[in-house]
């Protein structure tokens, strides 16, 4: 092959790869992100909406789970756990409410993120319900008892007995305005 | 020519390692510490000596490698009649320095691993502490107990800028320490509030970033009462050498009555909220918590930083109705720097402050702004 | 109308024509070293700035504002402006020379690669003009800091990034291409100079990582302005995220940035021990190892951010691991000095010292390595100083070395070699002063990018800053050596400028020709 004839394949090599490098970046590595965040608890983020299969409740077990509640940056909102911490049993369903309040005159749009302490057990600490599945409106001036239903594995590691919860709320009413952001 | 430049060299040296006594001279408390702290702490005395072996290590290998290399360019250099081998390939001494490096390597991560495993024990806790990074100090919040406050530096700008001479304790003091009992084990919950910041106690061994919606967990626990001066370690903006860390670690009965104390204050304080302040009370404390918490961004004369942080004097807000003022301290305004204040300051500072702006520099808009109004403005809509 | 390149006699118009569009090797190798020269001065008057800010505590001389900007504008204009570009230009200049080639594969390309740096360098410098300011989020550029909080000037600064990283990928490319294609009949790969080698690993870790900056930078764009949350929590993103894109360019990065400067050392040692470098398929294969380690060991950047544990585990053990490697070139260069021939002219100084000092960095580089450690270390100034001692007294020391070395097959003139060794030892002794105490402040508990400080850490830091003064002293020195050898230098012809000196490139007259090689040479 010619000198210029190999350049060339260099080059379609090399530029190939290098489009296969930027869209690496932007396409795949936030989603193996979020994954490897799932499987090794990350950030003490915890998943999705469960659905509860084994109903076996760990009576000899106790658990205390605290509630912290955080406004983000300019969040003006009133944003509190109803009850400072519970102790529960592993694989017994509990409820407990987050009091929100929107002390302004606009009509507002929330997004709560949790985190969970210790970062490796988030995996074991199920959410059937949560306020922080969907965005939170609230209409200026009103308030709201937002739900968590949750259940901690049975199979929380032996040698855990307290965990702490935080959520953050974060102001989206922009976002949540705009399309384009949607996609 | 060489001769003269070695004649300068010597002179700058000697020059430049006598400066610093000079510099002591002027202040006094400055050190030339050399070495980590050992902290008082298990995790910040694993640290230490896991960096110590690794010093010694380094230490060995590198005065075997350049001591060697000196050696070499003494005996075998050419103005000594050296003559060069030809020799440049030999597999067992590559193969030997390969091998024993990375089984020193190997050596080396058992009590790395160890170590580590100590900072990652997090579990089961005394006290639980929320510590939240904001631009510029620290919130401390006793989880449980009801007890939250601002941590800001107490270094006055008129030090920073020279105006004033220097304190024994410049820059690493603070509006309100963090206190905490001895003999318990601490976790701390970090997050920030704006952007990334990372609270660092180098006594204690912990530094956790504070980022914004996660939560990071560190924790500490000592025998060993002191004050303990940390900084955050996470560039956030102009203010990043600006929010120390202070840490006061009580005997637990010290502990106990301080912490009954804040929760004392908090409740008094609620049960004084109704008082009614005059004009010249709210002005002096509104200058002192504007010089505390805004004169950052917008400058002690008022006015602002052009295109980064707006002016307060002749601002149509502080000139404009008080409801919109106390709007905006309360509410922030979303998608600029300006916070939400509602949570960093009392009723009773907001409502100096805000009257401080409204009548400062020349604004003289005459209203009076009490702490009942804010508390309203917060409870109220 | 002349034969040969345009020179000043010929007009300052044909002299302007020939500079802006020529597709010679030799004229883009130069444009790229005074390019990157220029730019290290920029970067080194923001240093000054800094370290004079920091000659005591109390802000004296500057704003906090304005003291970001200039750690985040020192921070890029040497890593992309300077750094990067010396090594490009000293990769034109030499490699077509060292297999035999008579120009690099892609000429017009070439010019290309060059001519957007001047350009996306004007764009970053002018932001610190624009209001609001220039980047003040440092050049690690996280976000929100860099994205919710970032001054106007943000969108200008992703804009040259993107130039930059264009530049580089381009002038990857060409350099891959000439070394697969383009060596002279009897050159294998195994008998390839060592500088040639490391370019071409280098070059293929540029193509693979460059774009991944531009993702993290397009990313940090359409967060900025088109309402993304890549890096922000309340759309379901994570800044950490951010983290982790960025170091898996950024770690690649830093050694992009060394592995020509082991390619340089390689060279000019052996010329200087008369003896032919030690181990070189080793050599080879290590430059390879510590490329292929590289990509597997971003995350020790962020050893606070809360990793799980074994993540944390996993990071520092591919860390540790890179130390073997580079100690295997660090025992090759002394055993090829050992039982050498051996002469100090001022190429072999800066290459010793490099040895010496690099390996210096590569010790507290270990020790960074170590999680548990780091928690007392990130973020303080002695990460500062560790990246000072394998960038400034690893790369700049090889880069100067490279000058002091080739400057004779450039222009056919000597240096003065006392001028040369007197800048060798003010640059020396500047560089240890100004740094060695940096690994104490850091210790002591001073973290980075602090604009002032409390008293305790004030001794050190006026040390420091004497020292920065005084290798920024010897970097005009070396300025001056070099236009006074251009101008003024002994005039040599000699093929082989250095008694020890083995190549294709000490075949050819100096100066070199315009063009040379055009008929491939015979190599055995």
């Amino acid at each position: 092959m010619s000198t210029d004839a190999s350049n060339r394949r260099v080059v379609v090599k090399s530029l190939f790869g290098a489009a296969g490098m930027f869209a690496f970046a932007i396409f795949v590595l936030p989603p193996m992100y979020d994954l490897f965040c799932e499987i090794t608890g990350l950030g003490g983020k915890t998943g999705d909406e469960y659905t509860a299969v084994d109903v076996r409740v760990d009576t000899s077990r106790e658990v205390r789970v605290r509630f912290v509640a955080s406004n983000n940056a300019s969040m003006p909102w009133v944003f509190k756990p109803t009850k400072d911490s519970v102790v529960v049993h592993p694989g017994e369903p509990t409820e407990i409410t987050y009091f929100a309040h929107n002390v302004t005159d606009q009509d507002m749009v929330s997004q709560a993120i949790p985190s969970l302490v210790p970062n490796n057990v988030a995996d074991y600490f199920h959410k059937t319900e949560c306020f922080c599945f969907e965005n939170q409106p609230l209409a200026a001036g009103d308030q709201a008892d937002l739900k968590l239903v949750f259940i901690i594995d049975p199979d929380l590691p032996a040698g855990v007995n307290s965990v702490t919860l935080s959520y953050t709320i974060f102001d989206i009413t922009d976002r949540a305005a705009d399309p384009i952001a949607q996609l | 020519m060489l001769k003269r430049a070695k004649a300068l060299f010597l002179s700058l040296l000697s020059l430049v390692v006598s400066l610093p006594a000079l510099g002591s001279a002027v202040v006094e408390t400055s050190t030339r510490q050399l070495n980590m702290p050992q902290g008082v702490t298990e995790v910040s005395q694993a640290a230490y000596d896991i960096h110590m072996i690794m010093v010694w290590v380094c230490t060995v290998i590198g005065v075997g490698v350049f001591g060697f290399m000196f050696y070499v360019m003494y005996a075998h250099r050419k103005s000594r009649g050296a003559v060069a081998e030809n020799f440049h390939e030999n597999l067992v001494v590559e193969l030997l320095w390969t091998i024993v490096p990375t089984i020193i390597l190997i050596v080396m991560a058992f009590p790395a691993t160890t170590a580590l495993l100590k900072v990652y024990d997090t579990d089961n806790p005394d006290i639980e502490i929320k510590v939240t990074g904001y631009q510029w100090k620290w919130q401390y919040e006793y989880l449980g107990e009801g007890v939250k406050f601002m941590s800001e530096l107490r270094t006055s700008d008129d030090e920073v800028y020279g105006r004033e001479p220097k304190g024994e304790h410049y820059l690493r003091e603070v509006t309100e320490p963090l206190v905490l009992p001895a003999g318990k084990k601490i976790r701390f919950l970090v997050t920030g509030n704006d952007v990334i910041h990372s609270w660092w106690v180098p006594d204690f061994g912990v530094k956790r970033d504070a980022v914004p919606g996660l939560f990071t967990a560190g924790w500490a626990k000592t025998d060993k009462p002191g004050t303990y001066v940390g900084e955050c370690t996470e560039l956030c903006g102009q203010g990043h050498a600006f929010m120390p860390v202070v840490v006061e670690v009580k005997e637990q009965a010290e502990y106990d009555a301080w912490l009954a104390n804040k929760k004392a204050e908090a409740v008094e304080y609620a049960s004084t909220i109704g008082k009614e302040w005059t004009a010249e009370e709210l002005m002096t404390k509104g200058e002192g918590v504007y010089l505390q918490s805004c004169a950052g961004c917008h400058q002690a004369d008022g006015n602002g930083i052009p295109g980064v942080f707006p002016a307060i004097k002749g601002s149509p807000i502080a000139l404009g109705p008080q409801i919109g003022h106390i709007a905006v301290l309360i509410d922030g305004v979303p998608g600029s720097a300006m916070q939400s204040f509602a949570d960093q300051l009392s009723e009773v500072n907001i409502a100096a402050v805000i009257h401080y702006q409204r009548n400062a520099w020349g604004n003289d808009v005459g209203d009076v702004t009490q702490p009942i109004d804010v508390l309203n403005y917060k409870q109220s809509k | 109308m002349a034969h040969g390149p345009a020179t000043l006699a010929d007009g300052w118009r044909a002299y302007i024509s020939r500079w802006v569009f020529t597709t010679n090797h030799k004229d883009i190798g130069t444009l790229y070293l005074w390019f990157s020269f220029a730019m290290f001065l920029m970067g080194g008057a923001f240093a000054m700035v800094i370290r004079a800010e920091l000659f005591q505590p109390g802000m004296q001389l500057i704003r906090p504002e304005f003291f970001n900007q200039m750690t985040t504008m020192h921070g890029l204009v040497m890593v992309f402006g300077a750094i990067m570009p010396a090594f490009v230009g000293l990769a034109n200049w030499m490699i077509p020379l060292m297999i035999g080639a008579p120009d690099m594969a892609l000429p017009r390309m070439n010019n290309l690669s060059f001519w957007i740096l001047p350009f996306a360098f004007a764009i970053l410098t002018s932001t610190l003009f624009m209001e609001g300011g220039g980047p003040n989020f440092g050049w690690t550029f996280y976000a929100p800091l860099s994205t919710t909080y970032a001054p106007e000037s943000v969108n200008f600064f992703i804009f040259a990034i993107h130039i930059m990283g264009a530049s580089s990928i381009m002038g990857s490319i060409n350099i891959i291409a000439t070394v697969m294609n383009m060596r002279a009949p009897g050159m294998t790969y195994m008998k390839m100079p060592l500088f040639v080698w490391t370019w071409v690993i280098t070059a293929f870790l540029l193509v693979a990582v460059m774009p991944v900056l531009a993702g993290a930078v397009t990313m940090m764009l359409m967060d900025i302005n088109f309402g993304t949350s890549f890096f922000d929590a309340a759309g379901g993103g994570d800044p950490v995220l951010f983290q982790h894109v960025f170091w898996f360019f950024g770690h690649p990065e830093v050694y992009i940035i060394i592995l020509p400067a082991f390619g340089v050392v390689s060279q000019i040692i052996p010329t200087f021990s008369r003896k032919p470098l030690f181990g070189y398929s080793s050599m080879v294969y290590a430059t390879a190892a510590i490329a292929f380690l590289s990509f597997v060991v971003w995350a020790h950047h962020m050893f606070t951010v809360g990793m799980p544990i074994a993540g944390e585990l996993y990071f520092m053990y591919a860390t540790m691991l890179i130390a073997v490697p580079t100690g295997v070139k660090v025992f090759n260069w002394i055993t090829t000095m050992y039982k050498g021939s051996l002469t100090f002219e001022t190429p072999m100084l800066f290459s010793i010292a490099f040895v010496i000092l690099f390996t210096f960095g590569g010790f507290t580089g270990l020790m960074l390595s170590i999680a548990a450690a780091d928690m007392q270390y990130h973020d303080t100034y002695f990460v500062v100083a560790h990246f000072h001692y394998v960038m400034v007294a690893g790369a700049v020391f090889s880069g100067t070395a490279a000058i002091y070395y080739w400057l004779p097959k450039w222009c056919g003139k000597m240096y003065n070699e006392t001028m040369g060794q007197v800048q060798f030892w003010v640059a020396f002794i500047g560089f240890n002063i100004a740094f060695m105490p940096q690994h104490f402040l850091g210790l002591a508990g001073m973290p980075r990018r602090y604009a002032d400080y409390g008293l305790q850490f004030a001794d050190w830091n006026m040390v420091s800053s004497i020292g920065a003064f005084i290798y920024g002293g010897a970097q005009i020195m070396l300025l001056y050596n070099v236009i006074a050898t251009i101008r003024n230098g002994k005039p040599t012809t000699e093929e082989k400028t250095w008694e020890g000196a083995e190549g294709l490139e000490w075949t050819v007259p100096s100066p070199a020709p315009y063009h040379t090689f055009e008929k491939p040479p015979e190599f055995k």
